[in-house]
């Protein structure tokens, strides 16, 4: 396992149906959460409705994998972040967006929600600071 | 995938690693006749953790990989229980793989 640790940025800008995409980079996150990188999510454009609350796929006849967002922190996957322009544009507030937890099995230390909504000069920051941007 | 397994009588298809085609036909009957080819014998320790699987399937809709499981297991069964030795001696094949299996879920997100 190489010891040199990276910034891996995974950008969301889709909405979660319609396109395979949505799907396709939580499984990417899940899956590269196994290498052990420092890993953020961000959530940008119609990407905020991936993590909209109540989700509801009957009509559409495809799987709802809405409810495996909040596996992230089970995963170890810590940060996630939304981009608060694209929330306001599209009407969206925190109170929409699933929670989700983060407990450190070792220290019992617990986080009932690490989604966090920034501004988007925080998000340039982040993608200035990442080594890799992966962009669905 | 022309492959099945066959349980009470009932044709059941697999994948060509042997998971459940469809996870929704799953049976209790299924874990045992896996379990027998691969020469184990379900105990009531086995199905914690094949019933936990469920749920967890149930609730977030994916497989966990290994070291998740291990986590889970331990927040809602015991920190006894929430190791990998503990694991490894119920389901020798990797408890994430084989378990998920016996439980008729697809093969684990992240297990690489």
């Amino acid at each position: 396992m190489s010891e040199v640790v990276k910034k891996f940025m995974y950008l969301n800008r889709k909405a979660p149906y319609g396109t395979i995409y949505a799907w396709e980079a939580l499984e990417v996150v899940l899956i590269g959460a196994a290498f052990d990188q420092d890993v953020s999510v961000v959530f940008l454009d119609d990407g905020v409705y991936q993590l909209t609350k109540g989700q509801d796929t009957k009509g559409i006849g495809m799987k709802n994998f809405s409810p495996t967002y909040r596996t992230l922190g089970d995963y170890e996957v810590k940060k996630i972040y939304v981009d608060r322009a694209s929330m306001e544009a599209r009407g969206i507030t925190q109170e929409d967006l699933v929670e989700i937890a983060w407990e450190d099995f070792e220290t019992e230390e617990e986080i009932d929600n690490i989604v966090e909504v920034i501004d988007s000069a925080r998000v340039s920051e982040l993608m200035n600071d990442s080594d890799a941007i992966f962009s669905f | 995938m022309s492959d099945t397994i066959e349980v009470d009588g009932k044709q059941y298809a697999v994948d060509e690693e042997g998971y459940l085609a469809n996870l929704n036909e799953w049976v209790e009957g299924i874990a045992g006749v896996m379990a027998k080819q691969d020469n184990l014998e379900l105990t009531e320790e086995h199905w914690d953790i094949i019933r936990f699987l469920r749920e967890y399937y149930e609730e977030y809709q994916i497989a966990p990989a290994v070291r998740v499981l291990t986590k889970a297991v331990g927040k809602k069964l015991g920190k006894e229980k929430g190791n990998s030795k503990y694991l490894y001696s119920l389901f020798p094949y990797g408890p994430a793989k084989q378990a998920c299996r016996f439980a008729g879920l697809p093969k684990p997100t992240g297990c690489v």
